[in-house]
């Protein structure tokens, strides 16, 4: 077998060496803890504030509106039920789309249950959120907006500049999971109207364990973690130093690079998706073409099933995902695809490709001819070859 | 998770290269189930010859199955422990020695194995009435449960179906 391609880069990304290398001094030598008055606290306390630094650097913002998580489960959660604690007084209504990852669609639910007012908006068959229709739902009694940047499954960049302003106008807190786009893509949270926005290390070549809250100056938040009062009180815990450190590196890098690799994985995308629609008779592209993000790819194919598709590119040495019900614990389809219109027999044939620091163009030449011939032999198998369009 | 290690190897050597698939030209009996609304169909098609103390035995049988690892790997299990076999022993295949014969089955996927055992008892059950020959009992009220639970699956999701069939008819 080749060399294992991973085109999967929207689960997780290796670490970066240079990250790597950046962390180590702070496991063995380096380890004090940030809230220590001798020199070993001091020392990780200055590499916690150089690393905020580096953090807001990268989203065109001060340190003191940095906080490090543990994840950007984590964030989200702080960012929808810290919000919502903090500001029942004012009203009870929070805004999301229909197609948020899953820790802010459980975490508005789980509100719902404490009595919270949530709308999901629809999107388009593109996966766009209309920002007249946030401008619509907006109530009194609204005290959140948070709409996914981009999508990790279909890759959408969403209007965030218009829908913060619209947020704005009407004096109501936006929040934004930029998980898939921090990054990946220029982020300015003053240009795009964002009050807090989540990002997360290890999608962005950093180590797993830590994510990131934008929080901006003078917004009302309750922490969900009380304890030691690190981050400003807002997240009690001792600080992930050797973490932290490798996510601000990866930050670093990313700001240096950010240009360059997006031009970069973007063609390699453009080939990808032009070469699987010319050679895959029924497929089709989820997501919109240009206005996504520069790395991911998701597609569907007529009578094929994604789990099959993915075990199969697996045996080929190719790494990817789907989502097909068949392949998820609760046995239903993608939300996200669902959203976007598709029914569930097509949601069941979705195959996601993402792409990374290190796919080469070579690595897509190669999916370009393993993938016809993984279609056409489980179309093969499938009882709907009647078509002869496939043949 | 790497769904791989989640599979036995011979359910992904059963997947890699199935058994007995494609579809059969003039079958005696043939078997449909699933939905692809639910995201697994399987045809199973069967051909009836006697053996030589004259008994009734599927002499062939071949499946098309759309759907995930597990459909396919089941499909294929289940036309090598089908063939050959007597009408009567053929009918008795369950769920338990299908998953068996994979060396395991993740939970989650359990019910690929019930859609294989119901998808041969279909093709049976429609040899025989096709023939006009007595059904036994427990293959009858099997037929109507699987017609049963056809009809609530159709219910729940009508408009699909509607598409499905357009589909099947190209």
């Amino acid at each position: 077998m080749k060399k294992p391609i991973y085109l999967d880069y929207a689960a997780t990304t290796p670490t970066d060496p240079r990250v790597l290398r950046a962390m180590l001094p702070y496991f063995t030598k380096k380890f004090g803890n940030t809230m220590s008055l001798h020199s070993f606290g001091q020392e990780a306390k200055q590499a916690l504030e150089e690393s905020r630094e580096k953090a807001a650097n990268l989203i065109g913002t001060k340190p003191e509106e940095i906080i490090f998580t543990g994840s950007a489960t984590e964030s989200n959660n702080l960012a929808l039920k810290g919000i919502a604690l903090a500001n029942k007084e004012k009203g009870n209504h929070i805004i999301i789309s229909s197609i948020e990852h899953p820790c802010i669609m459980e975490s508005a639910e789980w509100l719902e249950k404490q009595g919270f007012g949530i709308t999901r908006l629809p999107v388009d068959r593109y996966g766009f959120v209309s920002p007249e229709d946030v401008r619509k739902a907006i109530r009194k009694k609204t005290i959140l907006v948070s709409i996914i940047h981009a999508s990790n499954e279909i890759g959408t960049i969403q209007p965030i500049e218009k829908i913060g302003k619209i947020c704005r106008e009407k004096g109501v807190y936006f929040h934004t999971d930029a998980v898939q786009s921090f990054g990946k893509i220029p982020i300015n949270v003053n240009k795009m109207n964002v009050d807090l926005l989540t990002a997360s290390s290890h999608k962005m070549y950093g180590p797993k364990g830590v994510g990131m809250l934008f929080i901006r100056k003078g917004v009302k938040i309750e922490p969900i973690l009380h304890g030691g009062g690190q981050e400003s009180g807002l997240r009690s815990s001792t600080v992930n130093v050797p973490a932290i450190v490798g996510f601000a590196k990866a930050c670093e890098i990313a700001e240096k690079e950010i240009k360059k690799e997006g031009e970069r994985l973007s063609k390699l995308r453009d080939k990808l998706i032009k070469g699987v629609l010319q050679k895959i008779k029924g497929s089709h592209l989820n997501g919109h073409p240009k206005d996504r993000l520069p790395n991911n790819t998701n597609f569907w194919f007529e009578f094929v099933e994604g789990e099959s598709m993915v075990i199969q590119l697996d045996l080929l040495g190719v790494a990817a995902s789907t989502g097909s019900a068949c392949s998820s614990v609760k046995l239903e389809p993608s939300h996200v695809l669902l959203a976007t219109g598709l029914k569930h027999e097509q949601a069941h044939g979705s195959l996601r490709l993402t792409l990374g620091k290190w796919t080469k163009e070579s690595d897509i030449n190669y999916v370009l001819n393993a993938l016809p011939v993984i279609i056409k032999n489980l179309r093969k198998i499938s009882p709907f070859k009647g078509d002869k369009k496939y043949e | 998770m790497s769904k791989t290690d989640s599979y036995t190897k011979k359910v992904i050597k059963y997947f890699k290269k199935p058994h007995n698939y494609g579809r059969m030209k003039n079958p005696d009996g043939v078997g449909k189930v699933g939905n692809v609304v639910c995201g697994d169909v399987m045809w199973l098609y069967i051909k009836v010859g006697k053996d030589k103390k004259e008994r009734e035995i599927i002499k062939d049988i071949k499946f098309e199955t759309f759907g995930c690892v597990a459909a396919i790997a089941t499909s294929s299990v289940i036309t090598d422990l089908a063939k050959r076999k007597t009408i009567g022993e053929a009918m008795k295949i369950e769920r338990d020695e299908i998953v068996k014969s994979l060396g395991g089955l993740p939970p989650i996927k359990i019910h690929c194995s019930v859609l294989a055992a119901s998808a041969l008892s279909e093709a049976i059950y429609d040899y025989l009435s096709k023939k006009k020959k007595e059904i036994p009992k427990e293959l009858q009220e099997r037929h109507q449960r699987i017609e049963k639970e056809k009809k609530i699956i159709e219910e729940k999701y009508k408009e699909w179906i509607k598409l499905e069939e357009k589909i099947h008819k190209k």
